[in-house]
């Protein structure tokens, strides 16, 4: 019996082992470094927990099935999650990679992979004919992040799959921003599924947590490797909490998305906002792609005002959310990329993706959407006279 | 065989080879409060985590070997622990205790005597047969804290339990200020031991706790019943760190005691100090200044040792219980008693005793000064 994905989130965690023999309904956690071996030359399934661990495992297991892969890693952070697959690569590799990508994820492959003699190229990804461009005979990977952070931008995972298959290159997608629910990378031929579980998969703005989800076995255990070697792990406490949270997932996405589309539209319609980027408005250019390949048009939007006075004012003035960096909690997160999110990218790229000064980006919480857009209502207002 | 193993062993390997499907070294923390029935009657021994819960149940059986008893039950505070033992009381019934005692059980004994008619007889326990002429067919228990907060008189109690036992009454022994590793009253007669686990046996002033111990199966019985049916249980979590925390308890309490030795000796030749409390054993001390006055600046002026109620952790506490833990008790009862305006109680910690020494040093050069 194939489960719909929502019972999955409930019950992916207590599947099988060792929960069952007492019968609790959750997962205990075993804060356990080490584990007793019952003989010398047959060792159990678990000895160190660093290379392994039950409620790690049950975690690990959970989000391999809700991504219908075939095997999860959870690391420290996303971004631990990011640099562990990126790790995959080798001396002289290459990758094409898209230009809109978390300011972390742009850190690491412009500061540290060079070092290990790993080169990129950033391309805009809304453009296959610029990806296939980019595409050299050292290119071995393709990384995606689509819906982008903070502009919102579409990439066509399905277009990107076929040339990666025709170029013989990996795939590697951030579904941080989608979650299984609503985007199934590996269904359509992506090789790693990559998130910041810290966002919506969590999303009570408590932990930090990565997780990876494999296509095949084989680059499961490379991956493997490399987290028992780097020991980037996700502890245990953190492990438990993530599998509680997911159990939410559906319905604090569902709520939040429902008021996105709202708050979009809301903000769409004032003369002050100069741009909204969310894929639920049909004015947005990846519209059509990202609903041939999502579910939702999402939570998390961005706006931009006409100049940085503006949008300082706008900031100052907003009552409800929380002004923060980081997104997909449960209580409202409003954001400015080019001193948070993307501050580690020099102000020329920041530009050149559309990260202005007047930007913001906006995740949406659980608050009541009459009361979150009377908040943004009041503060245009404000943020027109500045 | 686990039996004849030390104490010291007992709490190292508290838990361990407990989950051996995994070979967990230490056992799991079940935060799940419901547990799987494969069908109608068959329970794997756990049903709702109140009743029963996988970690709760190894501190509890651990705390139970320690102490010499059959039972044990795990409470969510020290003053859980002395409500589920009050349960077991019908109106009209007595319990004998000594005048000395911490001043949060003072309170719920008021209570219980107030609105249940089950009622305290405080006694200075000068001596058996004082004791026993208090003694009626009401009599059902003899509660004792021993060594006593915070005036840390001690009693003998195998004459008690054995007094207690004459008239068909229990012995009931709060051990928080010695626990097992110094004293374990089981073993001489005791019928009840009780615990704030917050104390010693957490020892890092981070978990709040109670411990009962109980001996015979019917006793165990009924306390069990309540502590389900009243479900001042506690915590997987808390209860994993009481199991963390014993591990290093006997460690921990041979440091407590040097260091309160050192201390007490020092104190004695303070001239500023009039008398010292300490029974030679344990973490525990008490100590009165010459003058009330000089308490506020007393506190006021230690930098290292911390002014701050509760007891048992790794960080030195020194408490004024006049207006801390004895804030409940009447003044005239409280002096009565002998916890008077001058008297501090002294948590000794498990710091470099030279360093808590200077510390004191410092404060009553400062003393002197201001005198």
């Amino acid at each position: 019996m194939t489960q719909h994905i929502e019972t999955a989130l409930i019950h992916a965690g207590v599947r099988d082992g060792f929960a069952n023999k007492k019968g609790a309904v959750n997962v205990p956690m075993y804060l356990s470094s080490t584990f007793h071996q019952e003989s010398i030359d047959e060792f159990g399934e678990y000895d160190y927990a660093r290379s392994g661990n039950p409620t790690r495992d049950a975690l690990e297991k959970a989000i391999a099935e809700l991504e219908g892969g075939v095997r999860g890693h959870a690391f420290a952070s996303g971004i631990a999650a990011v640099t562990a697959t990126l790790m995959l690569l080798s001396q002289g590799d290459h990758i094409v990679i898209t230009e809109d990508v978390y300011g972390g994820t742009y850190r690491f492959v412009t500061k540290v992979l060079p070092r290990f003699g790993i080169t990129h190229t950033f391309v805009d990804f809304t453009d296959l004919a610029a990806i296939e461009a980019a595409i050299t005979p050292a290119t071995k990977l393709l990384f995606l992040e689509t819906p982008s952070n903070p502009t919102l931008g579409i990439t066509d995972i399905r277009g990107v799959v076929a040339l990666a298959k025709q170029y013989n290159c990996l795939t590697f997608l951030d579904n941080t921003f989608m979650t299984p629910l609503h985007q199934r990378p590996l269904e359509l031929g992506v090789d790693v599924v990559i998130h910041s579980a810290t966002k919506f998969l969590s999303g009570h703005s408590d932990i930090i947590a990565g997780l990876t989800v494999t296509a095949d076995e084989q680059l499961g255990n490379d991956l493997y490797f490399i987290q028992n070697s780097f020991g980037n792990i996700l502890g245990v406490q953190d492990s438990f909490t993530l599998l509680q949270n997911m159990k939410t997932t559906d319905v604090r996405f569902s709520r939040s998305s429902e008021s996105a589309q709202k708050i979009a539209e809301f903000l769409d319609a004032d003369p002050l906002v100069e741009q909204v980027y969310y894929p639920g408005l049909a004015s947005h250019p990846g519209y059509d792609i990202h609903h041939s390949q999502c579910t939702s048009s999402g939570a998390v939007l961005s706006f931009r005002l006409p100049t940085y006075e503006k949008a300082k004012a706008l900031v100052e003035a907003m009552k409800i959310p929380v002004f923060a960096v980081s997104l997909g909690g449960v209580e409202s997160i409003l954001s400015y990329p080019a001193k948070m999110s993307h501050a580690s990218m020099e102000p020329e790229e920041r530009a050149k993706r559309g990260i202005t000064e007047g930007l913001l980006r906006f995740s949406v919480g659980l608050e009541h959407v009459d009361d979150l857009i009377a908040d943004f209502a009041q503060a245009l207002v404000i943020a027109a006279k500045a | 065989m686990t039996n004849n193993r030390s104490i010291e062993t007992k709490l190292v390997q508290l838990g361990n080879l407990s989950d051996p499907s995994t070979g967990a070294v230490n056992p799991p923390i079940y935060l799940s409060t419901a547990y799987k029935h494969t069908g109608i009657g068959e329970s794997t021994g756990f049903d709702y985590t109140r009743t029963k819960n996988p970690t709760r149940a190894i501190l509890e059986a651990g705390i139970a070997d320690l102490e010499g008893g059959d039972a044990g039950f795990a409470c969510s505070s020290g003053m859980a622990a002395i409500q589920l033992v009050l349960s077991l009381f019908k109106p009209g019934e007595e319990l004998i205790v000594p005048d000395d005692l911490y001043g949060g059980t003072y309170r719920l004994f008021n209570f219980f005597k107030e609105t249940y008619n089950i009622k305290p007889v405080y006694s200075k326990f000068e001596s058996v047969e004082q004791v026993e002429s208090l003694i009626n067919e009401n009599t059902r228990a003899i509660f004792i804290e021993t060594p006593t907060n915070p005036l840390m008189q001690e009693f003998d109690l195998a004459t008690y339990a054995e007094l207690a036992h004459k008239h068909n009454a229990w012995l009931i022994v709060d051990n928080t200020f010695y626990t097992p590793y110094f004293q374990r009253p089981i073993e001489i007669g005791a019928d009840i031991v009780l615990h704030s686990a917050t104390k010693y046996i957490g020892g890092h002033n981070d978990v709040l706790a109670g411990l009962v111990v109980s001996k015979g199966a019917e006793l165990s019985e009924r306390i069990g019943f309540i502590h389900n049916g009243s479900g001042m249980v506690l915590g997987a979590m808390d209860s994993w760190l009481l199991i963390r925390g014993l591990k290093t308890m006997h460690l921990r309490l041979k440091q407590h005691d040097a260091n309160a030795k050192a201390i007490a000796a020092y104190l004695e030749q303070e001239e500023l100090v009039t008398d010292v409390l300490y029974t030679g054993q344990g973490g525990m001390l008490s100590f009165r200044l010459q003058k009330a006055e000089w308490v506020d600046a007393f506190l006021r002026n230690m930098k290292l040792i911390t002014f701050a109620e509760s007891l048992g952790g790794v960080e030195s506490f020194i408490t004024y219980p006049a207006t801390q833990t004895h804030a409940d008790m009447p003044y005239e009862e409280r002096v009565e008693r002998g916890v008077c305006d001058r008297l501090l109680r002294f948590s000794v910690g498990i710091e470099e005793a030279e360093d808590l020494i200077a510390d004191l040093q410092q404060v009553f050069d400062t003393l002197r000064k201001e005198a």
